[in-house]
């Protein structure tokens, strides 16, 4: 009975509003990706540089995209390692 | 030298030809010599909200073309002196005109206007290109939704490749009871979202369909509240800082005002 008497009267804030700005969250992360595909291409560059100093990669077979759930999106890497640098310690140290 | 305003939207109907219209006589009223242009070709529409239909001789398509020089192609507003309007062709398609013919068409009119307001058709494609192509500063209209908003995020985007940096926005049919119950976006809500500087909002208003009905801009309506929101922006482009105006005032009907009596609201 409260409850009818706050929906009523406009106590609850439960709009739906909420649910417009989540849904417009999620897909503004894909538009805005598509409107640049250079944003990807320039994250896989960047991508590689700083894997690079830990690893050695398959550069030509890395694959980034964006992945979406019901309520989340996700960036999703696919790196192939082909060996690991032993020289790591050695660079931090320096 | 003028400045060139283009009013874009990329989703038709949420009222970029409106916002043209009163915006530009706004700035009129406050004595700047104001040109508006209707690049919405095949589609035109700036000529009747503005009253001004029945006075076409030549149109925009005619003015690249050569048909006529530019001053003919010009219709004097009846109630400004400084108010005139470029209609768009109504029988040709956007590819009639092409980005260039824009551009030189923009450089020859900012050198006789203080304003050169752009009214952009709705979409992506070459209208829109057309549209921006001599533009200085562009302005985003938006209502609150989902798709106007998924939209007008997208045009800011195309705006931004195209060199047209830090677009404004206009939020437009805002509903301040809708906002309040929690049904509908807010302000804050909306500049979150699209992360670009606020020129105004205009509020939901029964008076845009009357004036529109009598070709008659709402600015001019002392007593409109959408008016009202016009009359603030025209200012804000001339580099007055006006707060916004008050949509809570607007929303006590008489539900609230007993709500209010009952002890229900603070």
């Amino acid at each position: 009975m409260i409850d009818f008497l706050k929906s009523v009267l406009g106590k609850e804030k439960t709009g739906s509003k909420n649910l417009a700005k989540e849904r417009l969250r999620l897909v503004l992360v894909h538009d805005r990706a598509s409107v640049s595909p250079h944003l990807l291409e320039s994250l896989k560059v960047d991508l590689i540089q700083v894997i690079s100093n830990y690893m050695e990669i398959d550069e030509k077979a890395l694959d980034v995209q964006l992945s979406s759930d019901n309520d989340s999106v996700a960036l999703v890497a696919n790196i192939p390692v082909i060996k690991m640098k032993r020289t790591y310690q050695d660079a931090r140290a320096n | 030298m003028g400045e060139v305003v283009v009013v874009t939207s990329g989703k038709g109907g949420v009222g970029k030809t409106t916002t043209t219209a009163n915006i530009g006589t706004g700035l009129a009223a406050l004595g700047k010599k104001v040109v508006l242009v209707d690049t919405d070709i095949g589609l035109r529409n700036l000529d009747v909200v503005m009253g001004l239909e029945n006075r076409i001789v030549y149109d925009l398509v005619d003015v690249t073309k050569g048909n006529c020089r530019l001053r003919q192609a010009l219709i004097k507003d009846k109630r400004f002196d400084g108010l005139f309007l470029l209609p768009a062709a109504q029988t040709k398609d956007k590819t009639a005109v092409n980005a260039s013919e824009m551009q030189n068409l923009c450089e020859s009119l900012q050198e006789e206007f203080d304003f050169v307001i752009i009214d952009c058709p709705a979409g992506i494609e070459q209208g829109f290109k057309n549209a921006i192509a001599g533009a200085h500063k562009a302005l985003v209209v938006t209502t609150p939704e989902v798709s106007a908003v998924r939209d007008a995020d997208r045009i800011i985007g195309l705006l931004e490749a195209n060199n047209l940096r830090d677009p404004k926005l206009i939020i437009n049919r805002i509903r301040p009871d809708m906002v309040k119950r929690g049904d509908m976006m807010n302000i804050e809500d909306m500049i979150d979202i699209l992360a670009i500087e606020l020129l105004g909002v205009v509020p939901e208003d029964e008076q845009i369909v009357v004036s529109t009905n009598r070709g008659e801009p709402v600015v001019l309506d002392i007593q409109s509240r959408a008016g009202q929101a016009f009359r603030n922006i025209a200012k804000r482009l001339l580099g007055e800082e006006v707060p916004l105006i008050n949509l809570e005032r607007y929303e006590e009907g008489l539900v609230n005002k007993l709500k209010r009596f009952l002890g229900f609201k603070e």
